[in-house]
Formats: structure tokens, C-alpha cells, sequence
């Protein structure tokens, strides 16, 4: 059974159709990953995913549940969470805090119950930053825990962003670009993060630019270009698709690899 | 020696109260982006409210709680129907809500309970207390209590618990935060509701000294809003310490020039403070850090 199901979802800007009538599935305790030369329609499809962008049409089920046409908080709330290309962290707050702000997407505290009621939302404290510890310890950066965002190098915003995201509570976890930026060293790190967000029972959809790290990590790769999905399936298959190679090698070849 | 200390010990407790008004600007101000010009009114509201419910025969601790829950409902709800569908949230437009809303309230409160000004009993009956040679009033003591509890208790909702921290977040960034499943808008409004609380605090805290009176909040808003610019408007620290400060800087003009200027040092601070220094002696880049 598949975890996520889109069909058919295609998103027009004006007279360009970013994406074409793309569907695939992803199915549980999978990591799948979208790759595409640059404006393939990557990220716009992973906006329709998530809330943040409606599609003109098609449908994305998430257990069950549609979600095309709901907030973002909404979709987050149904278990799905997402990471943005140019991370997003609050730069005040610690990489602690930052995770422990994912917490409220599972909270129905509101601002009323946390004043009146502060000893319990005091203690109810202590558990969240047992989690937020035990996310980081995931993620292995509980050392900077107590770090602000802000003073973070870039390999690690990107892990708390990933830990945030985590404890939201997702079944399903959106990554944008998760290697960019990074070097080879935090790249290998992010790999072996990613088999624990799976191992921990999380399903995965990366869209990447790194080859070598999409060939690595992924149980499963769609490939877009010009909005149209032109190859579906595991890496040994994906790496030989002459659709694929063409699409590539018609761009110039891929930048990054 | 005396007359300095007693002068101190004014400037405190008015200083108090413009820490509580000041706060309540900073709150609104980190959540919107806006300067709430209604929060004198909430600070009338307060004392008014705090006098009705007395009024009904409520114990004054009961009157009290009263009191504070229902200006934060009145704020939450004139954030509701006025702030909230202003279109992108644009802070200049909040801006002249408030003050719309501010003159609005006044009146309200002139038609309700007239324009009298009306007593409110002390905490705690009984003489001055003697502090070092100089007479502290049992409700300057109440004063400084409530503002205590009042800053320790907003310290611990924003630092410690996971809805304080969502407020934070929303306001370093907005779009992370509905990202993360925080509601966005909640947290605008919940900024009103607290940032009245605290106003409706320091309004029935100072009334048994001062009398309640429907007239009484624009002058507080001026009063608190410069003790925010002088602290920095951002950060809650700033704003308390800008309060206090002002509170001495006015109690001192009074004792050692001449009463007469006392309100005029409050307008004097707000224009030396933005001519000279504009993001205030305690705020550092400009920046909110809640």
C-alpha cells in the first residue's frame, strides 16, 4: 500500500506548465528521490506536495487523506514535513528550541491553556526537550543543541532543519535539496542520517541535485524534465534509461556531478 | 539622603507601570510589526473593569482575575474583528487601526461607566510601610509584586514552554514557523490578548492610588510607549528597563526641578531617544528577540 499517491498533478505559470500530469507513489519505509535537469518542475511539484502551492489539477493522497487544497499547517498536522532549498531556521532561537518549536504542530495547547495552566505547560516542558535531545541525537548533533541558529555552520542548520521538521511528528518527510552546499564530509553524514529518518520507520522524498547521493540513498527515483516524469524506478535501471541520459546530456550534462 | 531615597522609591513604582504598558507595545510589536496605540486602553480598561466587578460585590482578588481575563478577551477579540482582516498584515495599517480602536474603547468606557473617576480599594489596608527612613505605600509593594509575577511569568511562557516558543518563532519568521505547524495568526492574536493582560495588570495595580477614569489611557500609552523606544522596542529586558528607567528619570525631574515638567520628560526622552539613538539604550541591532 502506498503511503503517498499522486495522479495526474500538473501546475501552469501563466503560459509555461511547470508540471506536466505527474504521477507516481511512494510507498512506506522507502527513501524515493526526484531528480531532473534544472526547471524540470522539481520544486513546484514539491509545493503542490505541501501546501504551499495549489496544482491546477490531480490529486496527492497522503493515508488516505487528500491534500491538495490545504494549508500548509494542515498538511503538516496530517504528517507530512518538509525542509526548504534555502533553510529556514529562527536564527534567535537554539538548535534546541528551533526543534522543540516542531513540537506545537502536535499540540492542541493553546495560548490560554499555557497561561492559566503554566506549572503543567511548564512541565510538559521537560518532555520537550527530552525529545528535542533525543531528535538531535538522531540526527547526531546534540552537541550543538545549546548553539543559536544562528552561529551554526552550514551542514548543521541543515540537520536541525531536518530534526525540526522530525518533530512534527511526520510520516512522511519532504526534503529539498538536503546536500546542497554541503561538503563532502556533512554529505556522507547526511546519508547516513537519512537511513536512520528510514530506519525509524519515516518515509522519504528528496529532490536532489547530487548524483552520487540520490544513486546512494534512494530505494526509487522519479526523473521530470520539462515538467513531464520520463523515468520511473531504482537506481540501476534510472542510471542505464537512454530517456535519461539524453534529458542530461541535452542540458550540458549535470552540473553538480 | 531621605528625599533621594523616597524619590527612588516613586520613580519605581511608576516605573513599574510603564514596564507592564511597555511590554504589552513590545509583545504586539514583535508579533505584527505594528505599534499598538490602543494599549493605554487596555491599561484603563484594567482599573475600570477591575472597579465594575468590584462593584458587583466580587472579592477583590476575584475582581481582580476578572478584570485581567476580560481585557485580554476584549483584547483577543479587537484583534479578531479589526487587526485580523487587514489585508497582508501591513504594520502602517495596524497602526491607525489602534488608534481608531483606541478612541473607540475610550468612549465605550465613558458610556458604560461614566466619566467619573472612580476608587478602587488598596490590596492590603494599613499605614506606610518604613523603608531605610522613608515611607513606602503598601500598594507600591503590591506594585512591584504583581510586576514581578507578571515579568517572571511572561519569561516562562516564552522560554519554557513549547506555545511561548511558537510566539517566538513566529516572529523571527513567519513562514518557517506555519512551515513547522505553527498557526500564524493565532499567534498575533494570542500577542494582543497578552500584551492586554499585562495592560489590564498595571491599570488595577495603580488605581487604588491614582483612581480609575475612562480618560486615563492615552497618557499611559504615550508613557509606555516612550519607555519602549527608550529601553528599544523588541526585546522584553529593554522594555522593563526602560520603564524603570523613565519612572526614576520622572520621579528625579519632579523631585529636584519642578513637578511641573514631569510629563514633559517622557515626550523629551521619546525625541532625544529617536534623534540619537534610535534603536534604544538596550537594543542592539534593532532586531526582536523575544
Amino acid at each position: 500500500m502506498s503511503l503517498l499517491q499522486v495522479r495526474k498533478v500538473t501546475k501552469r505559470f501563466g503560459g509555461l506548465t511547470a508540471v506536466d500530469d505527474v504521477s507516481f507513489d511512494v510507498f512506506e519505509g522507502t527513501i524515493k528521490a526526484l531528480i531532473g535537469p534544472n526547471g524540470a518542475g522539481k520544486s513546484t511539484l514539491f509545493n503542490a506536495l505541501t501546501g504551499f502551492d495549489r496544482p491546477d489539477s490531480g490529486s496527492v493522497v497522503f493515508a488516505g487523506a487528500e491534500l491538495v487544497g490545504r494549508r500548509p499547517r494542515d498538511t503538516v498536522r496530517a504528517g507530512v514535513a518538509r525542509t526548504f532549498q534555502n533553510t529556514q531556521l529562527f536564527d534567535e532561537l537554539t538548535a534546541g528550541e528551533n526543534v522543540m518549536v516542531g513540537r506545537q504542530a502536535r499540540q492542541r495547547r493553546g495560548f490560554t491553556a499555557a497561561l492559566l495552566r503554566l506549572p503543567s505547560a511548564l512541565a510538559e516542558d521537560r518532555d520537550a526537550r527530552a525529545e528535542a535531545g533525543r531528535l538531535l541525537r538522531l540526527i547526531g548533533i546534540e552537541e550543538w543543541v545549546d548553539v543559536p541558529a544562528a552561529d551554526l555552520p552550514a551542514g548543521i542548520r541543515r540537520l536541525v532543519e531536518i530534526a525540526r521538521a522530525l518533530a512534527t511528528g511526520p510520516r512522511l518527510l519532504l526534503l529539498d535539496e538536503p546536500a546542497a552546499g554541503l561538503n563532502a564530509t556533512e554529505s556522507r553524514e547526511l546519508v547516513q542520517t537519512l537511513y536512520r529518518v528510514r530506519d525509524a520507520g519515516i518515509t522519504v522524498v528528496i529532490v536532489e541535485h547530487h548524483m552520487g547521493l540520490v544513486m546512494e540513498v534512494s530505494d526509487e527515483i522519479v526523473v521530470l524534465d520539462r515538467g513531464r516524469k520520463i523515468a520511473e524506478g531504482p537506481p540501476r535501471m534510472i542510471q542505464k534509461d537512454p530517456a535519461v541520459i539524453a534529458a542530461y546530456l541535452g542540458e550540458g550534462g549535470d552540473d553538480d556531478d | 539622603m531621605d528625599e533621594l531615597l523616597q524619590f527612588l522609591i516613586a520613580g519605581l513604582k511608576n516605573g513599574s507601570i510603564y514596564a507592564l504598558v511597555a511590554l504589552g507595545f513590545t509583545i504586539v510589536f514583535a508579533a505584527t510589526g505594528a505599534i499598538n496605540f490602543a494599549q493605554g486602553e487596555f491599561f484603563m480598561l484594567g482599573g475600570m473593569l477591575g472597579v465594575f466587578f468590584a462593584g458587583l460585590g466580587l472579592p477583590l482578588p476575584m475582581a481582580a482575575v476578572a478584570a485581567i481575563a476580560a481585557t485580554a478577551a476584549i483584547g483577543a477579540v479587537f484583534e479578531l474583528l479589526a487587526v485580523r482582516p487587514i489585508k497582508g498584515g501591513d504594520p502602517l495599517r495596524i497602526i491607525m487601526v489602534t488608534i481608531g480602536g483606541s478612541v473607540l474603547l475610550r468612549q465605550m468606557a465613558l458610556h458604560l461607566f461614566g466619566p467619573d473617576e472612580l476608587p478602587l480599594d488598596p490590596f492590603t489596608e494599613g499605614p506606610s510601610l518604613k523603608l531605610l527612613g522613608a515611607a513606602v505605600e503598601r500598594q507600591t509593594l503590591w506594585i512591584w509584586a504583581l510586576t514581578g509575577l507578571a515579568v517572571v511569568a511572561l519569561a516562562l511562557l516564552y522560554r519554557r514552554t513549547t506555545f511561548g516558543r511558537a510566539m517566538r518563532a513566529t516572529s523571527i519568521q513567519r513562514d518557517a514557523a506555519r512551515l513547522v505547524g505553527v498557526n500564524a495568526r493565532a499567534m498575533v492574536t494570542a500577542s494582543f490578548a497578552l500584551a492586554a493582560a499585562l495592560g489590564a495588570v498595571a491599570g488595577l495595580a495603580v488605581a487604588p492610588l491614582t483612581q480609575a477614569s475612562f480618560h486615563v489611557g492615552a497618557g499611559m500609552g504615550v508613557k509606555g510607549f516612550a519607555a519602549a523606544i527608550l529601553g528599544g522596542l523588541g526585546s522584553p529586558v529593554a522594555a522593563v528597563g526602560g520603564g524603570l528607567l523613565l519612572g526614576l528619570l520622572e520621579s528625579l525631574t519632579a523631585g529636584y526641578i519642578d513637578p511641573l515638567y514631569k510629563d514633559a520628560v517622557a515626550l523629551v526622552v521619546l525625541l532625544v531617544v529617536l534623534f540619537v539613538r534610535p534603536q534604544g539604550l538596550f537594543g542592539g541591532s534593532g532586531r526582536v528577540k523575544m
